[in-house]
């Protein structure tokens, strides 16, 4: 239901002036083996129609490769990739009609903006002014009317981005991949373009699949993100369910900031931190648990404060306390080899109390806030 | 401050402290470049003989040679030898290098040192052995004899330079171009070919002058109408000596020094390729 009404959504938005259909791609048992290393081990994945999923994971984890399997640019052992009702996995990368935007950019050099935009229209024998004008809606909507002429050394890095973008989408491409192609930008132009390539997702509603190791460009661009390490497909879910509810203690560590603190479970069934019930583990049998800690999810409690039904006190000393500009991070050992980091806002309100190094705190996280993961802590 | 007190670079060495490099570069181009020259005024002399520098200046020795059958003959064997050698060396070692380029096989090395193997070993070998090879197929003083073994010494030198050209060209331009509709083979004259092209035009212009200034290959397997230049060159210096050979050598020299100028002025200016 909730794709649906995405669908009308970006449909009612689009004003699809280059003819854009979305397709949905979908991903089964998908491996590829290089040498006795699994680059992709049964990777199943669907990519909803209209949508942008982003491929995170540390590198060499077979994000890249995924991308480049759904491209056509490597050929995987077995498996299936279909793109709406057709099998591609055997189709040549030209004949697949995806748009691609590489990290390197990747612009033709010894051809001026307007001839690198044009060269997917050129192929497919669309000349003189429908080439022109398409060319210059393109250039348009990337914000860089009148840029034609100029040549590619003429060009800021963030103006090369776009020109990319514009080459991949002009043909009207049913899927746009790109492989993590604001790496290379600044940090702040990185995050406008972010913003940029989000508005413009929605304007051109085509299928995307997006490449980074960046889980905060992840979370900021993303509709849906699928987690990859060691070539499977740790968690696919939102940004929000990946960020509250992570899978395991991989996930759990990979996207936000985290401290793990084992959990012990009782013969009823609870979840047990240092004898305070944290949590309940059901019917689950399972062993060992982990209880993922937030540093912004937790603050600074008042003296004496206790655990109750909305709140678990942990009580420590405060190691150190660094500033970081928006936000103050705070080293706190609640025992010889625990330390938990607390981050809070640098607004005079939110400060603890004026503690100093190797004073007793109590900082308190409320139970809302509680995130349970099965298994032990990531090795 | 004056020249001589000027820093000659980053460092604070001036080009007073660093006056004995200029002396001893000079020297050593001198050195280097002296014996080539010499043969030029030699060739305006008006003397039966080689002599330098020359007592009395004529044109005689270039109407000689312009107006002899047997070395415009030649002449004509050799810049045909030297076009289809270009001809065939070039495409093979763009071929060559590029497959070399894109490959991730392991066998890319020895595949890569066999075809630079005629650079190594030494001509008079290849020469005997071509000669014996050839006379079993009849191909000794045949032009397609000639071009075949001047095209393998030239392959290497066309395999190098542009295997140089590609390693500054970032190989997802064609991965682009192919997501954006092209074909391989169209990726890659639409795209590749085009940003290396300076590298495929020095080979082939080095091909050229691989096989046009060849003598060793030339003396065992061309012959008859179908000898070169160098070849005829050769011979008159052993049966005769009359300055002819110093026109022919001073026109030579021209050419050459104005392929491989021109390879420099055709070349991008700047850092590409």
């Amino acid at each position: 239901m909730l794709i649906d009404s995405r669908l009308k959504l970006s449909f009612a938005v689009t004003d699809d002036p280059l003819g854009t259909t979305a397709l949905p791609i979908e991903i089964r048992d998908l491996t590829k083996r290089y040498g006795s290393v699994y680059a992709l081990n049964s990777v199943d994945l669907d990519v909803h129609s209209g949508e942008f999923l982003t491929l995170l994971g540390p590198s060499g984890s077979g994000k890249t490769t995924l991308l480049m399997a759904i491209a056509g640019f490597n050929r995987p052992d077995s498996g299936s990739i279909r793109f709406g009702e057709d099998e591609v996995i055997l189709t040549p990368p030209h004949k697949r009609e995806v748009g691609m935007v590489f990290q390197s950019y990747a612009l033709f050099p010894h051809m001026n903006v307007a001839d690198n935009i044009g060269f997917p229209l050129k192929l497919r024998g669309i000349t003189g002014a429908e080439r022109a004008t398409r060319v210059e809606e393109a250039l348009e909507t990337v914000q860089l009317s009148g840029f034609g002429a100029r040549n590619i050394d003429q060009l800021s890095g963030g103006q090369r981005q776009r020109v990319a973008l514009a080459r991949a989408f002009v043909f009207g491409p049913r899927i746009l991949l790109m492989d993590e192609p604001l790496s290379a930008l600044d940090k702040k132009l990185r995050e406008r373009m972010q913003i940029e390539l989000k508005h413009l997702h929605r304007k051109l509603g085509v299928t995307t699949v997006y490449v980074t190791h960046d889980q905060r460009e992840a979370l900021t661009m993303s509709d849906r993100i699928a987690v990859i390490n060691d070539g499977e497909l740790i968690q696919l879910d939102t940004p929000e369910v990946i960020y509250n509810s992570p899978a395991n203690a991989f996930v759990a560590d990979f996207i936000g900031e985290s401290t793990m603190l084992p959990l012990k479970r009782d013969d009823a069934g609870a979840l047990l931190f240092r004898g305070q019930k944290v949590g309940d583990a059901g019917a689950d049998e399972g062993k060992d648990w982990t209880l993922v800690v937030r540093p912004e999810r937790l603050f600074f409690a008042g003296a004496g404060a206790e655990t109750d039904d909305q709140t678990i006190v942990l009580k420590g000393v405060l190691r150190e306390a660094v500033f970081q500009g928006e936000s103050e991070m705070a080293l706190v050992s609640i025992d010889d080899d625990t330390e938990v980091a607390v981050r809070f806002g640098t607004s005079g309100r939110a400060s603890p109390a004026a503690s100093i190094t190797g004073d007793q705190v109590y900082i308190g996280l409320d139970r809302n806030d509680v995130i349970i993961i099965p298994g032990g802590q990531a090795a | 401050m004056n020249w001589w007190n000027r820093p000659a670079a980053d460092t604070q060495i001036t080009h007073g402290g660093r006056l004995w490099l200029y002396v001893l570069s000079a020297i050593i181009m001198l050195l280097l470049v002296a014996p080539t020259l010499i043969v030029v005024p030699m060739s305006f002399s008006d003397s039966q003989y080689l002599e330098f520098p020359p007592s009395t200046w004529s044109l005689r020795w270039y109407e000689e040679y312009l107006g002899s059958t047997k070395w415009m003959r030649a002449t004509a064997t050799s810049f045909q030898v030297g076009l289809l050698t270009m001809l065939v060396a070039t495409p093979l070692g763009v071929m060559a290098a590029y497959a070399l380029f894109v490959s991730r096989h392991r066998a890319t090395k020895a595949i890569f040192l066999l075809l630079i193997t005629p650079m190594i070993v030494p001509v008079i070998l290849i020469a005997i052995g071509t000669f014996y090879a050839y006379g079993r197929v009849g191909m000794n003083n045949t032009i397609a004899g000639l071009v075949l073994a001047h095209s393998a010494l030239a392959l290497p030198i066309a395999i190098i330079v542009v295997t140089a050209g590609l390693r500054s060209y970032d190989l997802s331009q064609e991965q682009v171009a192919r997501s954006l509709g092209a074909t391989r083979t169209k990726a890659f004259f639409l795209i590749t070919l085009p940003q290396i092209r300076f590298s495929v035009i020095t080979a082939a212009l080095l091909s050229f002058l691989t096989s046009f200034d060849e003598v060793i290959i030339a003396i065992f397997v061309s012959g008859g109408t179908n000898a070169t230049l160098t070849k005829h060159m050769f011979a008159a210096l052993r049966d005769y000596i009359d300055p002819t050979i110093a026109a022919i050598s001073t026109i030579m020299v021209i050419l050459s020094s104005a392929l491989l100028l021109s390879i420099q002025f055709l070349g991008p200016r700047g850092n590409k390729n």
